[in-house]
């Protein structure tokens, strides 16, 4: 599925971070180019320390690139942090819900830093809510849900504040199975029929192909060292690149 | 079967009940002006607590107390809040409160009374400069505390510095606020009962003195019995609120 705009781009991206032992600069992320086109899901795979959150975190506009360019929606995410007001959510590796706000605060937090009418915002959490299987959850306090409970609290906290676009770091990672193939299915629902475009990183091949439009897979230090569109392929032609996606995986790398 | 709290409260009641009988018995064994018996002093206590002159005195102690925990309270939050942003403030600010910390609260209750003609300002001094550093220590522990997650989570909705500062930081300092009132208050109960003992014509300390002069045991035993009630009844306030601003955390049945 190929974009004419893209939504998100990184042109020859680098990014280097000093060792707090002072043993040198560390090279996260190598001259990385991609774009992700409107109303796509990419999948981002590679093993543990090859710089996809340093990845996700120059999309969230978190850090900056030591150098390259990164888009998004054409605007630069460092520098014009607050032009992305509700323009991105995201699903973290870990639910990160404040531990004192109930469920349904939890998930009307964006609202509310968006200044969205009271009112309006506690319907549109409750809604989300509802959508993922929490009615009655409403007023439980973290601590009293499960894993896979609080981690659908973090997914309405993300599509509640209606983000074009939105990111994910390993959100299922920590789930037992069942519980992430489920989150994945209602995920990727949501993300059609919100018609968002979606950056979903894994460290599982079987999550990537589930849920990718495309799949790219990340060498150490970040860049692409292969990369598969999965939209309408046939299932002989998806087990190939789950075989082509496992050699380059196989391949040695350098330390992080 | 007898409840937990219920089991506590009793223990406690037998613990006060037993020092109550041995000092009863010294009573009986010593003389009256060194160990006067339980009921005068109770009934000095209750004569303090229903004559409005003499209440007044504990209120007004009352009112220092408070007036410092809180002068201190805010100029701690501020300070606590400047050196958990700024290297440099922390470089300037924390080792005059270290300095500060080494000198003693009679130390300032001299200092006080060469440099100021008011009483009250006197003490508002006193309590201010002995208990700011321990208030500022423990809310910039408290706001150092604060989770890099959650913060990262709520900084991708993009929120104002004071929408931050009300979402995140208020509540993450809120547990270290409770304590820091919990410990000052007993340092504040000693301080202000020192500083109207010397600089001061009225109020618990003031009493005090006049007992000593007089030597009135009962009457010491009683002015003291009023500043350990009003502790006792601000800390089991401090410990309703707390109970109630940190409802959301879990308890195991076993600390139970």
């Amino acid at each position: 599925m190929a974009a004419a705009e893209p939504v998100i781009s990184f042109k020859d991206v680098s990014k280097t971070f000093r060792r707090p032992d002072g043993r040198g600069d560390f090279i996260a992320m190598d001259r990385l180019s991609f774009t992700v086109g409107k109303g796509e899901i990419v999948a981002v795979l590679g093993k543990t320390g090859c710089g996809k959150s340093t990845m996700f975190n120059i999309v969230a506009g978190l850090i900056e690139p030591t150098s390259g360019e990164a888009r998004v929606v054409g605007h630069d995410p460092f520098h014009e942090f607050d032009f992305f007001r509700g323009k991105i959510g995201i699903v973290f590796q870990n639910d990160r819900l404040m531990p004192w706000r109930s469920a349904l605060d939890n998930v009307r937090l964006g609202l509310q830093i968006l200044d969205r009418e009271p009112k309006q915002a506690e319907e549109t959490a409750r809604a989300w809510l509802k959508r993922l299987g929490l009615s009655g959850h409403e007023h439980d306090y973290p601590h009293a849900l499960s894993g896979g409970m609080r981690q659908r609290v973090s997914i309405a906290r993300a599509f509640a504040v209606d983000p074009e676009i939105l990111l994910c770091d390993e959100p299922f990672s920590s789930l037992d199975e069942m519980t992430a193939r489920d989150l994945r299915a209602e995920f990727v629902r949501l993300v059609r029929q919100n018609d968002k475009t979606a950056v979903f990183i894994t460290h599982q091949i079987n999550e990537a192909m589930e849920i990718g439009d495309r799949v790219m897979v990340f060498h150490r230090p970040a860049r692409i060292a292969y990369e598969a569109h999965l939209a309408g392929t046939s299932e002989a032609d998806r087990r190939k690149v789950q075989e082509e996606i496992m050699r380059v995986l196989a391949v040695e790398q350098p330390s992080a | 079967m007898m409840n937990s709290r219920t089991m506590r409260i009793l223990q406690a009641t037998a613990s006060m009940l037993a020092l109550a009988a041995l000092w009863q018995i010294l009573s009986a064994v010593f003389p009256h002006f060194l160990f006067p018996p339980v009921p005068d002093i109770i009934s000095r206590t209750i004569e303090i607590l229903i004559t409005g002159s003499l209440l007044a005195d504990v209120l007004l102690t009352a009112w220092r107390i408070f007036g410092g925990l809180f002068g201190a309270f805010i100029l701690g939050g501020v300070l606590a809040l400047a050196i958990g942003q700024s290297k440099t403030a922390e470089n300037f600010i924390a080792p005059v409160l270290t300095f500060f910390q080494g000198i003693p609260a009679l130390s300032w209750v001299v200092f006080a009374i060469i440099w100021f003609n008011g009483i009250e300002f006197r003490v508002l001094f006193i309590m201010v400069m002995t208990t700011l550093p321990a208030f500022t220590f423990q809310i910039l522990d408290a706001f150092r505390s604060m989770s890099k997650d959650l913060f990262e989570m709520t900084m991708s909705f993009r929120p104002s510095r004071w929408t931050l500062f009300r979402f995140l930081i208020v509540p993450t300092i809120v547990p270290g606020i409770l304590t820091a009132w919990k410990v000052n208050l007993g340092n504040a109960a000693r301080v202000v009962v020192v500083a109207e003992l010397v600089g001061a014509t009225g109020g618990v300390g003031y009493e005090l003195l006049r007992q000593q002069q007089l030597f009135d045991m009962a009457g010491a035993m009683a002015w003291t019995l009023q500043l350990v009630l009003f502790v006792l009844i601000v800390q089991q306030t401090i410990n309703a609120i707390e109970a109630y601003a940190l409802r959301y955390r879990a308890v195991s049945e076993r600390a139970m």
